[in-house]
């Protein structure tokens, strides 16, 4: 085994309990904590594949912007942080299925894939993946549509929100 | 290559050597020698740390025309030491109520979101922790580990000045985020890379001639990052005590002051770095790796100084004045001016230096003078709608 697979064990191990954490405690600031632990192992799954950029904006959006919102809108909403009740309700049978069934899928995919079992080949000097993935989302050839309806469909989600809470006088 | 070169790789080198001569492999020997060379970083970053506390002081006596520490040592230069002695010693306490463990791992974060900063600052063109090509974005995402941090600090704590005072600080760093990512984007423009290094390199006239209105937004929102007066509403005495650590004592309480001290001198650098040349100096650079170091540490010096000359004379603002502030004028100017230097950028790209210089100043000029027009306009009108529109309309005739 390679440093880097006892690492993305170790890493996809401690990812996994972190969000299983999330979804069993029953402290709802804590549950937003455990979930920045899992983003952060996934930031670190990214910067295992090489994909630094990737790996970054992960921690910026997801744990400088959207945890943090959670923990806010948890702090601002909830009297008491701490959750009482049953921690399953009735369809749990439901939600485990359609998991299992997706992991299988993926998984099922993945085996008939040929890279699936292949050595990643080397980076080769002077690749500079952020100026590539610029370009890729800026040229006609690449995705400049998709980033374009993303950018509208945000703007349009910005637009949205600034109406709703928009004080009519 | 010699020592005084390149001198990290060599005593990489030899170290590595002097490991694998013990008959360790190749693999842990270079790993135990980055560990070392990080650690060597964070303790020389200590030290310095413990030496900003006494600049601060001192500097803040100059501004309020006092002397500052004078007992103990050559211009009271031990009363750091006694002043970290005295931490040390001091009961640590918890608040009844408290989340434990999210209450003493929040000091421990809030130190490292800024120590991690250092490991993408260029010191000289080959000393550097990694030359990360998103390296921009990396200042924001340790930053976001600061906000973290007090969110974590302020609720862990049971004390509702704490919470409210965490709210206030996330709300300002959350908020100032957006801007200075925006400015951080022009040095972008003029070097073509996100790498702090390359943005050195390119850097053969100062940004800040190119684009001085970035440089003071970047100044402005560095400044509310670190939650420093006028933007230290967080803190308010009169009405918050203390703000997000207002129940943490001893060395807890001391990591927060450290790392706060420390982030402000990492910005002062940052600053440096992007607008200043970094550790370039008329090509004193290139004579020695150890003046390139020098340089650099002088530039952050400098902006530290700013930062303080900043805090220690602009009075504290509200909150609503600071998120209308954010909002409404430096958030929509900082995207303004994004815009406007990519399409001159754009346009001057062939054109020779002074063109280009002049064509970048002047689009500066004009996008300042816009908003502020814009601001005088708003404000104008809002004079007006408070103070009755019969007022001005007598006052007129």
């Amino acid at each position: 085994m390679t440093a880097e697979q006892i690492i993305f064990l170790i890493v996809g191990a401690v990812t996994l309990l972190a969000g299983l954490m999330v979804v069993t405690v029953r402290n709802l600031v804590h549950a937003a904590l455990w979930l920045v632990a899992t983003l952060f192992g996934v930031a670190i799954v990214y910067a295992l594949l090489n994909a630094g950029f990737i790996a970054v904006v992960q921690v910026v959006v997801y744990i400088g912007a959207i945890a943090i919102l959670f923990i806010f809108a948890v702090m601002l909403t909830r009297r008491q942080a701490a959750d009482t009740g049953p921690a399953l309700n009735k369809n749990w049978w439901g939600g485990a299925l359609m998991s299992v069934l997706t992991f299988a899928g993926l998984a099922y995919l993945l085996q008939g894939w040929s890279g699936f079992s292949k050595q990643a080949a080397a980076i080769p000097s002077g690749f500079d993946a952020v100026s590539q993935l610029g370009n890729v989302l800026t040229s006609p050839q690449g995705y400049v549509l998709p980033f374009e309806v993303a950018s509208v469909l945000l703007l349009a989600a910005l637009v949205g929100a600034v109406y709703l809470a928009f004080n009519k006088k | 290559m010699t020592f005084w070169n390149d001198p990290l790789k060599v005593a990489a080198e030899w170290l590595t050597g002097v490991f694998t001569g013990w008959g360790m492999n190749a693999v842990p020997a270079h790993v135990l020698v980055a560990f070392l060379g990080v650690l060597m970083l964070i303790t020389i970053l200590m030290v310095i740390d413990i030496f900003l506390v006494w600049i601060e002081r001192k500097v803040v006596a100059r501004f309020q025309d006092r002397i500052g520490p004078n007992r103990l040592g050559p211009f009271g230069l031990i009363q750091p030491f006694a002043d970290i002695i005295k931490l040390m010693i001091k009961e640590d306490t918890t608040p009844a109520g408290a989340d434990k463990f999210v209450y003493n791992i929040a000091p421990m974060l809030s130190m490292m979101s800024v120590l991690i900063l250092w490991a993408v600052v260029p010191l000289a063109p080959v000393m550097l922790g990694v030359d990360l090509n998103a390296g921009i974005l990396f200042i924001i995402a340790a930053g976001s580990i600061g906000t973290l941090s007090i969110i974590m600090a302020g609720w862990s704590s049971n004390n509702k000045f704490s919470v409210i005072g965490a709210f206030r600080q996330v709300a300002v760093m959350v908020s100032f985020e957006v801007p200075m990512l925006a400015v951080m984007l022009i040095p972008t423009i003029f070097s073509g890379s996100m790498g702090m290094n390359a943005i050195i390199q390119a850097q053969d006239i100062w940004f800040i001639l190119l684009s001085p209105l970035a440089a003071l937004i970047f100044l402005i929102a560095a400044i509310a990052e670190l939650g420093r007066a006028p933007f230290d509403l967080a803190e308010g005495e009169s009405e918050l005590v203390s703000g997000y650590n207002i129940e943490y004592s001893g060395m807890k309480f001391g990591m927060f002051y450290a790392g706060e001290l420390l982030h402000a001198f990492t910005f002062g650098g940052f600053w440096a770095i992007m607008f200043f040349g970094g550790y370039r100096f008329f090509g004193l650079e290139k004579v020695s790796p150890f003046l390139a170091i020098a340089i650099v540490l002088f530039k952050a010096m400098l902006g530290y100084w700013v930062i303080m000359w900043v805090k220690y004379t602009v009075l504290r603002i509200r909150i609503d004045q600071m998120l209308a502030f954010n909002w409404k004028f430096l958030t929509p100017v900082a995207f303004v001016l994004v815009m406007v230097t990519a399409l001159m950028n754009a346009l001057l790209r062939g054109a020779d230096g002074w063109l280009y210089i002049t064509g970048m100043i002047l689009s500066n000029v004009i996008v300042a003078w816009v908003s502020l027009e814009v601001v005088r306009s708003a404000a104008k009108a809002e004079r007006g709608r408070v103070e009755g529109v019969q007022v001005v309309e007598a006052a007129h005739h």
